[in-house]
C-alpha cells in the first residue's frame, strides 16, 4: 500500500523564558492509506505539537528547525513545512482535518453551529451554495447520529459532550479530507458517550476510507481503533508496531511499564507495576536515552548516546540498546 | 466491624433560578441513598459524570447538609453533634480533590500549606515540633528528601508530586478517613499508579477508610478489589456489592452497560467485546427524571409498564450483592 503521510527527520522547538523547549525530536513516522494510527504519549511528551505539526498550525512560539512531512494522495502531492499561507489555507481541511482536544474550548460559545460550518466552508473556499452546503451539512450530521433540526440551532453550550464531540467530527468532515487526526477525542467524555464516539470512528473509517492519526494518552483507545501505535516520550518516538506487537510484545521498557501500569476491568485481577520517577524535562534533558533516568534496564551505553530506531522484525521498530534482553524476558 | 460512616435515606436537593426572570426549579441530585462504610474498608463510588458521586462525598465530608435524612458518623448524626463533636469529626475525615493544580495556594510553600492545619488545631506545640511532623508526613508520601521539597511553591512540584503534598496535607489532622474524590484522573498513566500505591499503604499502615470516587472501572477495580464498589446513577445507587462480584457478575443493565462499554487497554480483549444497544444516547436531565427507574428510557430489558412505573426495590441477588432492578423482583 502507499503511503499518504511521510514524516522525516522532524524537529520542532518552543522558545520559552528558560531557553528552548524541544518538543518533537527526529520523528519518523508514515501513514498508509485506511490505516489507523495511534500516538501514544503522556502530557508533556510532544504528541499533541507533532499532530499540530502535520497540518502546520503550531503556535508562533513554535518552530519547525528541520524536517519534511510529505503527503501524497489522489495525485496531489504537498510538502507541508514549506507551504506558504495561502497554500495551507487550500491544504488544510481538504486534505487533513483536525479534531481539537476539548470540544468545548473549540467552539466559538456565541454563535450558532451552522455559524461554525458556515465560518469553517467559508475560510476553506468551500464553494457550494447555500443549498448544496446545508444538504451536505444535513448527510453528515445524519452519519454522525445528530438532529440536524435540532442541533443547527443551538449554541455550543446548549448541546452535551458527546453531541459536541459528534459536531466537531462531522465540521472536520465537511471538505472530504483524506486524513482526520483526533487529539483526545474521548478524553472528557463519559464512559457510555465515549463508546458512542469509538463506534461512530469506526463507521466512518470505513464508510469515508478514511486515514486517521488518533493522539491519546489513552492505552485503551489506541487497543481499540489503531492498527499501528507509535509511542512517544520525550519528544521521540521510542517505539513503532503493530497494535498487536506494542500490547503483546512491547521491546522498549517505557512501553512495557505502561503496559503494566495500566488496569482492566473485565479480565481476572493483576498486579500492576508502576514506572518510577517522573518524564524528564524538555529544556534540560538527560544525556543519552532519555528514559535510563527511569529504566531498570539501563546500561553504560544509555547513558551515552540516544538509541535511534531501528526495524527489529516485520516492521516492529524500537529505539533501546537492550530489546533482545526485555524480548527474552530479563533484567541484567 | 464497627461503622465509621452510614448515610439513611439521605436527599439531597439543589433549588436554581428564582430570579426576576426564570422560575425556580428543584435539581434532584441525591435521592434517598442508603451506605454504609466499615473502618478500613475501600468503598468505591464509580458513575458518570452528574451522577452526584461528587456531592456524596461532599455530604460525607460534612461540607454539604442533606436536604433530608441522616449522615451518622460512628452512629452520631453529624448535624445533631455539639460543637466539640462536630469538630472532632470534621478532624477525622478529609477530603482530597481531583485536581492539584487548584487546589494548593500558589503563593505558599509546602512548609506553609502542612503547618497551616497544624497550628490552627494545636496539634504541634513548637515551630521545632511543627517542622518534625511535616518533615514525618513528607515521608509518609514519599517526597524525599524532605529538604528538597520543604520550602518549594506548588508550581514548582510536578503533578505527581503536588497530588503527594495534598494527600499530605490531608493527613496532617491524623485523619481516619478520607473521601478521595477522583483524586487520580488528571494524572498521568505512570504517575496514577504511583499514588494509587501510596493510598494502598496509608491503608495498610495506618488502617485508613477510603471513599473512592471514580468514573474510572479499572482504578476503582485495582484499588477496591477487597472492598466494594457502588454504581450510582442520576442520585441513586443502582447496584452495591463486593467489587469482585460486581465486576464479575454485574447485575444492573446499567453496570453491564458500563463494563461492555469500557475500552481496555488489551486489543484482544477489547475489540471482542460485545456492545450492549442502549435505547437512547442521551442522560436525562436531573430536572426532567423518567418516572419508575431511572434507567428506563435507555435500558434493552426495559419492561412497559413495570419499569417505566414503579420505584424499583432494593433487592439481594447473593450475598451481601444488591441491585435496584424490577427485574431481579419476581426470582425472589
Amino acid at each position: 500500500m502507499e503511503n499518504i503521510l511521510n514524516i522525516e527527520n522532524l524537529y520542532v522547538d518552543y522558545r520559552a523564558r528558560r531557553g528552548l523547549v524541544k518538543a518533537v525530536r527526529g520523528v519518523n513516522l508514515e501513514l498508509k492509506r485506511r490505516e489507523t494510527l495511534a500516538i501514544i504519549g503522556e502530557s508533556g511528551s510532544g504528541k499533541t505539537t507533532l499532530g499540530l505539526s502535520i497540518i502546520k498550525l503550531l503556535p508562533s512560539s513554535a518552530k519547525i528547525s528541520q524536517g519534511k512531512i510529505w503527503y501524497q494522495a489522489n495525485g496531489k502531492k504537498y510538502e507541508v513545512v514549506s507551504l506558504d499561507n495561502s497554500k495551507l489555507r487550500k491544504f488544510r481541511w481538504k486534505e487533513i482535518a483536525m479534531v481539537f482536544q476539548s470540544a468545548l474550548n473549540a467552539f466559538n460559545p456565541v454563535i450558532r453551529i451552522w455559524d461554525h460550518i458556515l465560518d469553517t466552508a467559508d475560510s476553506h473556499d468551500l464553494r457550494l451554495t447555500r443549498e448544496d452546503l446545508r444538504a451536505k451539512v444535513l448527510e453528515l450530521l445524519r452519519l454522525v447520529q445528530l438532529d440536524p433540526d435540532r442541533v443547527l440551532r443551538s449554541y455550543p453550550h446548549e448541546l452535551s459532550g458527546g453531541m459536541r464531540q459528534r459536531v466537531l467530527i462531522a465540521l472536520a468532515l465537511l471538505l472530504d479530507p483524506q486524513i482526520i487526526i483526533l487529539d483526545e477525542p474521548t478524553t472528557a467524555l463519559d464512559i457510555l458517550s465515549q463508546r458512542s464516539i469509538l463506534e461512530l470512528l469506526k463507521r466512518i473509517r470505513e464508510e469515508l476510507n478514511l486515514s486517521i492519526i488518533l493522539i491519546s494518552h489513552d492505552l485503551s483507545l489506541a487497543a481499540e481503533l489503531a492498527d499501528k501505535v507509535a509511542v512517544m516520550y520525550a519528544g521521540a518516538l521510542v517505539e513503532i508496531g503493530s497494535v498487536y506487537d506494542i500490547f503483546y510484545k512491547p521491546l522498549h521498557p517505557y512501553t512495557m511499564g505502561l503496559i503494566k501500569a495500566v488496569p482492566t476491568v473485565t479480565t481476572s485481577f493483576r498486579e500492576l507495576i508502576s514506572i518510577p520517577g517522573s518524564p524528564p524535562d524538555l529544556i534540560d534533558l538527560p544525556p543519552g536515552c532519555k528514559f535510563h533516568p527511569r529504566c531498570e534496564y539501563k546500561g553504560e551505553e544509555c547513558l551515552k548516546d540516544e538509541p535511534v530506531l531501528i526495524n527489529v522484525f516485520n516492521d516492529h521498530y524500537v529505539a533501546c540498546y537492550k530489546w533482545e534482553k526485555i524480548k527474552n524476558g530479563k533484567n541484567n | 466491624m464497627e461503622r465509621i460512616i452510614e448515610l439513611k435515606n439521605v436527599s439531597k436537593f439543589f433549588t436554581i433560578g428564582g430570579g426576576l426572570f426564570s422560575q425556580k426549579k428543584t435539581l434532584r441530585v441525591l435521592e434517598d441513598l442508603n451506605l454504609s462504610i466499615k473502618k478500613g474498608e475501600i468503598f468505591c463510588l464509580v458513575g458518570e459524570s452528574g451522577c452526584g458521586k461528587t456531592t456524596t462525598g461532599k455530604l460525607i465530608a460534612g461540607l454539604l447538609k442533606p436536604t433530608s435524612g441522616e449522615v451518622l458518623f460512628y452512629g452520631e448524626n453529624i448535624w445533631k453533634m455539639n460543637k466539640e463533636k462536630f469538630k472532632k469529626y470534621r478532624k477525622s475525615v478529609q477530603i482530597v480533590h481531583q485536581d492539584p493544580y487548584s487546589s494548593l495556594n500558589p503563593v505558599k510553600t509546602v512548609y506553609d500549606i502542612l503547618s497551616a492545619p497544624l497550628l490552627k488545631h494545636h496539634m504541634v506545640r513548637s515551630n521545632g515540633q511543627c517542622e518534625e511532623k511535616i518533615s514525618e508526613l513528607l515521608k509518609i508520601v514519599d517526597l524525599t528528601p524532605v529538604e528538597d521539597f520543604i520550602y518549594k511553591y506548588p508550581h514548582q512540584l510536578s503533578g505527581g508530586q503536588r497530588q503527594r503534598v495534598v494527600i499530605a496535607r490531608a493527613l496532617t489532622l491524623n485523619p481516619e478517613f478520607i473521601v478521595a474524590d477522583e483524586a487520580v484522573s488528571m494524572l498521568d498513566v505512570s504517575i496514577r499508579l504511583s499514588i494509587i500505591k501510596l493510598l494502598l499503604i496509608l491503608k495498610q499502615n495506618f488502617n485508613m477508610t477510603f471513599l473512592f470516587i471514580t468514573h474510572d472501572l479499572a482504578m476503582a477495580k485495582y484499588f477496591g478489589w477487597n472492598g466494594k464498589i457502588a454504581v450510582m446513577y442520576l442520585g441513586r445507587i443502582v447496584e452495591i456489592g463486593p467489587t469482585p462480584r460486581v465486576l464479575e457478575n454485574p447485575l444492573h443493565p446499567y453496570t453491564k452497560a458500563l463494563l461492555l462499554a469500557v475500552p481496555e487497554a488489551d486489543p484482544e480483549v477489547t475489540r471482542n467485546k460485545k456492545i450492549m444497544e442502549l435505547r437512547s444516547l442521551d442522560l436525562p436531565s436531573l430536572l426532567d427524571l423518567p418516572p419508575g427507574c431511572r434507567f428506563n428510557n435507555r435500558c434493552p430489558y426495559m419492561e412497559p409498564g413495570k419499569c417505566d412505573k414503579i420505584e424499583p426495590n432494593l433487592y439481594e441477588v447473593e450475598p451481601d450483592h444488591y441491585v435496584s432492578c424490577e427485574l431481579y423482583g419476581d426470582e425472589t
